[in-house]
């Protein structure tokens, strides 16, 4: 270790923890909403719960290397339960609440977990449900012991009197769990979270204390995080990131992490408690935003008008004031003013008038969602990293953020490229292995030690990472330059009259793509316009629309040749689909991706269309009504040859 | 089941109730017990409401008496019922509409404030000890209901089926030991009919509240009812366990009509 002397020895959480409440015994740990008073607890009680905790399982024959689910919302007391399992050197196993009881119940087997801790009675029924499926499950903890009078079940024990358990074990051997997290090692593992298993089945990845101790460190320092911060956990725990953000960067610089009530009032949570501190992925900052703008739109003109007045300024300079670059006098004092009439209240409404530092990520972000942010003074930023990486790689360094770029390496992660482009990454922060998948880990860790993010991307002129795709989905152009269809279909589905977009190009010579239509939006525009429309498939083929989209479409070419890299990627021909892409006819994945290969195939006639210079094809396609009728849908589609440009003359053109 | 059915405290015998020359029931006879669900059922004009309204003191019945645990009543009021543990909701949602959902489950503690109206109003010594104790009252409503997302917002301003939730917040806020639901789940779509159920069952199950019901929806009364009383035209033309008055001919005469 290469710990300064003195720091040696917090190197697991259970010890940090200890420390915290030597420390600063006083200060908030946590917090927690109950019949509409937030609660606080210090990190001397926190410490004295999770010693009582551990004990109680310690007293149901806990051991150490046993595997303990925790399944349920971000509840302090489940969060003790992690340190409490870490403190007797067992695995935590994070689990998705809101999984049905099939999904868990192959968790449950393949980390073979003989505890749990769960939530409430929803939680309780879902394991008694399988408890047939996992003979190794033997106790089931619950926190929330509502409804559960009736459930007689020895198999299930309340945490309440788990906890009294524990104290009274406690008293007696008060050396007994001091002595367990004095056997603790930084290279034990501390944590077991799950892939999402958006390919095969989910696979636990092992971290240890150290991967999660030093991503947390390096991101506290990145970022200055000290002790003063307050961030609210809403995100699963099953997560990575909330892992990261509400555990481990808790523990390591001692801030406060805040629980709302419930996974409705999160909102009216944010806003009481103003964190410092926050993260959300895109859709909730495009939510928020949403909403601002219908409030707006009820609002008198007067109110308008300041609004419209503050933005624009704010458009005009709020990011570069944020960054610290050179504005004008008079820009400052409207950006002032601003701030005063609009922005600092807008801020408020939002829960934001605190934040220094937020981030997003998951998803691409929209730029124009990512600019608002940044322009009225949130400290917006993104970050990269995986389960597999403890969400540590890549994080946007203040003052240096770039739309579409995930930012620098972090502090102590080494990032390089591969020859397909395929991004690898090494540091303290990578997984020690899956869980039982000796095979799957040598897959992904190549021998030169780093991990195979399945990602492409490339650094741009001054070190920044841009992601542009699934390394397996990146093909070529005929021309030899790359061709990322996800690149291209992101920046399409940031307009918000299109739905999906599908890209092709891959071993051609240039890219076409399908679009759908937002039918909401593009029927709100032709409506103002006065246009009538019978349903989605008139709508899609009128003149108005395919003109509205093929401006989409140069505009997103215009950008594309200001890229070296992308400037052959440019679109084209296009059409517009005459049907919604549908999970239901298997063209979506039920988290509404694109099954590219399956829908190349079903329209390949509209591929060779797209190709073969013509004007215009039939179509006739089956579908799959929500009641399971089947039913056939028929149009001829408009194919349309958009504006291109020379990747030279594209600064002038955008 | 834990609830233990016990004795009978609301005895209904010989009602009969008309307004001028229309009879609204006729001679109807039957009995609640301790911590049941009961539940009332018949078709549109069945005497169903007004069943309910006699029980809760709106109505007196011109003949028959009603007996509530052991005391036979007469000129009965609403809020003398109240006073003696009933409490009620309504057909068409009775709440303030202009006031926040905390305020309005704060009207169902009315009755148990002791401090007078000047205490209050100066929010003051006593009356402030009393108001928090009567807000952490209303709080564990809230939170039994999980409504705590909407317990800032006008009533107003929510769903049809948020509404009728928390009508029965402020009935649970009184802490009764019987409760008349009117119509609970009339225009709600299933999931909304399913989470009210549950709440029923809840508040019947941890608080013992005896609950006597009035419902349209054949299905949900038979799922969660202990016994049934079916009126048709005024008159009882059923009453015993659900399984006994689904199979009754007169009742599926009445439901489903018989060719005459």
């Amino acid at each position: 270790m290469s710990d300064p002397r003195g720091q040696a020895e917090l190197n697991t959480f259970p010890r940090l923890l200890m420390q915290h409440a030597q420390q600063r015994p006083t200060r908030p740990a946590m917090r927690e909403k109950e019949y509409g008073i937030w609660q606080t607890y210090s990190w001397a009680e926190v410490a004295q719960n999770v010693r009582a905790i551990a004990c109680g399982l310690a007293e149901l024959g806990f051991k150490r290397g046993d595997r303990l689910g925790i399944i349920g919302d971000n509840r302090p007391r489940l969060y003790w339960s992690v340190a409490a399992c870490q403190c007797l050197g067992g695995i935590p196993v994070m689990m998705y609440q809101d999984a049905v009881a099939e999904e868990m119940a192959y968790v449950l087997q393949d980390a073979e977990i003989k505890f749990a801790v769960v939530e409430d009675q929803e939680q309780v029924d879902k394991m008694l449900e399988i408890r047939e499926q996992c003979p190794l499950l033997e106790h089931v903890i619950y926190d929330d012991s509502r409804g559960m009078r009736h459930y007689a079940d020895t198999f299930l024990l309340g945490l309440d009197e788990l906890q009294s358990m524990g104290t009274a074990h406690d008293k007696s051997q008060p050396d007994f769990l001091d002595g367990e997290i004095r056997k603790g090692e930084p290279d034990d593992v501390s944590v077991m979270l799950y892939t999402s298993g958006t390919t095969g089945k989910p696979k636990g990845v092992c971290q240890t204390h150290d991967a999660f101790i030093q991503s947390a460190k390096g991101g506290c320092q990145f970022d200055k995080l000290t002790e003063n911060e307050d961030i609210l956990s809403y995100l699963p725990m099953a997560w990575v990131g909330d892992h990261l953000f509400s555990y481990a960067q808790a523990m390591v610089s001692g801030f406060t992490i805040n629980c709302p009530e419930s996974g409705e009032t999160v909102m009216t949570d944010l806003r009481e408690i103003g964190p410092t501190y926050y993260f959300a992925p895109p859709r909730v900052f495009e939510n928020l935003l949403t909403t601002v703008l219908i409030r707006m739109e009820d609002a008198s003109w007067f109110k308008r008008k300041i609004f419209g007045f503050a933005m624009d300024v704010a458009k005009r300079c709020g990011a570069e004031i944020l960054d610290g670059k050179p504005v004008s006098t008079s820009d400052r004092f409207q950006y002032w003013l601003s701030n005063l009439l609009i922005l600092g209240p807008l801020k408020n409404v939002l829960g934001f008038s605190r934040i220094r530092v937020a981030y997003t990520a998951g998803a691409a972000i929209g730029p124009d969602l990512f600019r608002f942010y940044r322009s009225i003074g949130i400290n917006l930023k993104q970050l990269y990293g995986q389960t597999e990486t403890c969400a540590y790689v890549c994080l946007q360094p203040d003052g240096q953020i770039k739309l579409d770029s995930v930012g620098k390496p972090a502090p102590g992660v080494e990032v390089k490229l591969a020859e397909n482009g395929e991004i690898l990454v090494k540091g303290p922060m990578l997984l020690k292995s899956y869980y039982k998948r000796p095979d799957a880990t040598a897959e992904s860790i190549n021998e030169d030690g780093y991990f195979l993010t399945g990602d492409a991307g490339f650094f741009d002129e001054d070190g920044h990472l841009k992601i542009i795709d699934r390394a397996k989905d990146v093909g070529k152009l005929n021309s030899g330059s790359i061709f990322a269809p996800n690149y291209i279909e992101n920046k399409l589905k940031f307009f918000q009259h299109v739905k999906e977009a599908v890209a092709f190009g891959n071993e051609r010579d240039f890219v076409t793509a399908f679009i759908n239509i937002d039918l909401e939006a593009v029927g709100n525009y032709v409506e103002r316009r006065g246009l009538a429309y019978s349903g989605y498939t008139d709508l899609a083929a009128q003149p108005m629309v395919l003109q509205l989209i093929k401006e989409c479409v140069e505009e997103i070419n215009a950008q594309l040749a200001s890229d070296p890299m992308m400037a052959d990627s440019q679109i084209k021909r296009f059409l517009i689909l005459h049907k919604e892409l549908d999970a239901d006819d298997g063209e979506l994945t039920r988290t509404r991706k694109v099954r590219r290969k399956f829908v190349s195939e079903r329209y390949a006639v509209l591929i060779d269309a797209l190709y073969s210079g013509k004007s215009e094809q039939h179509i006739e396609t089956d579908v799959k009504y929500e009641d399971g009728r089947q039913g056939k849908v028929s149009a001829d589609l408009k194919i349309e040859e958009a504006k291109t440009f020379a990747p030279q003359a594209a600064k002038t053109a955008a | 089941m834990a609830r233990e059915i016990g004795d009978v405290i609301l005895k209904m015998e010989g009602i009969s109730l008309s307004f001028g020359g229309v009879k609204a029931l006729t001679n109807i006879s039957f009995d609640v017990r301790e911590h049941e669900i009961r539940s009332i059922i018949g078709p549109n004009g069945a005497g169903k409401s007004s069943m309910l309204n006699v029980i809760n003191g709106v109505y007196h019945p011109q003949e028959g008496q009603v007996t509530f645990r052991g005391e036979i009543r007469r000129d009965m009021e609403p809020h003398k019922a109240a006073k003696q543990g009933i409490a009620r909701t309504f057909q068409n949602i009775a709440l303030f509409k202009g006031m926040s959902v905390i305020d309005n489950i704060m009207t169902g503690r009315n009755l148990k404030m002791k401090c007078n109206v000047f205490h209050h109003a100066l929010h003051w010594g006593k009356a402030r000890a009393e108001e928090i104790e009567h807000r952490k009252k209303v709080e564990e409503v809230i939170d039994f209901l999980e409504i705590q997302n909407i317990r800032k917002t006008p009533v107003g301003r929510l769903p049809y089926g948020l509404q009728k939730r928390v009508e029965l917040g402020r009935a649970l806020a009184a802490e009764p030991s019987m409760m008349l639901l009117d119509e609970p789940m009339a225009g709600m779509n299933v999931e909304e009919k399913q989470d009210m159920c549950r709440f029923i069952l809840d508040v019947n199950d941890q608080f013992g509240t005896t609950i006597v019901l009035i419902e349209h929806d054949m299905g949900v009364v038979m799922d969660i009812s202990d016994r049934v009383v079916v009126l048709d035209y005024g008159k009882k033309i059923g009453d015993g366990v659900p399984d006994e008055v689904k199979n009754n001919p007169d009742v599926i005469a009445a439901y489903l009509g018989t060719s005459h």
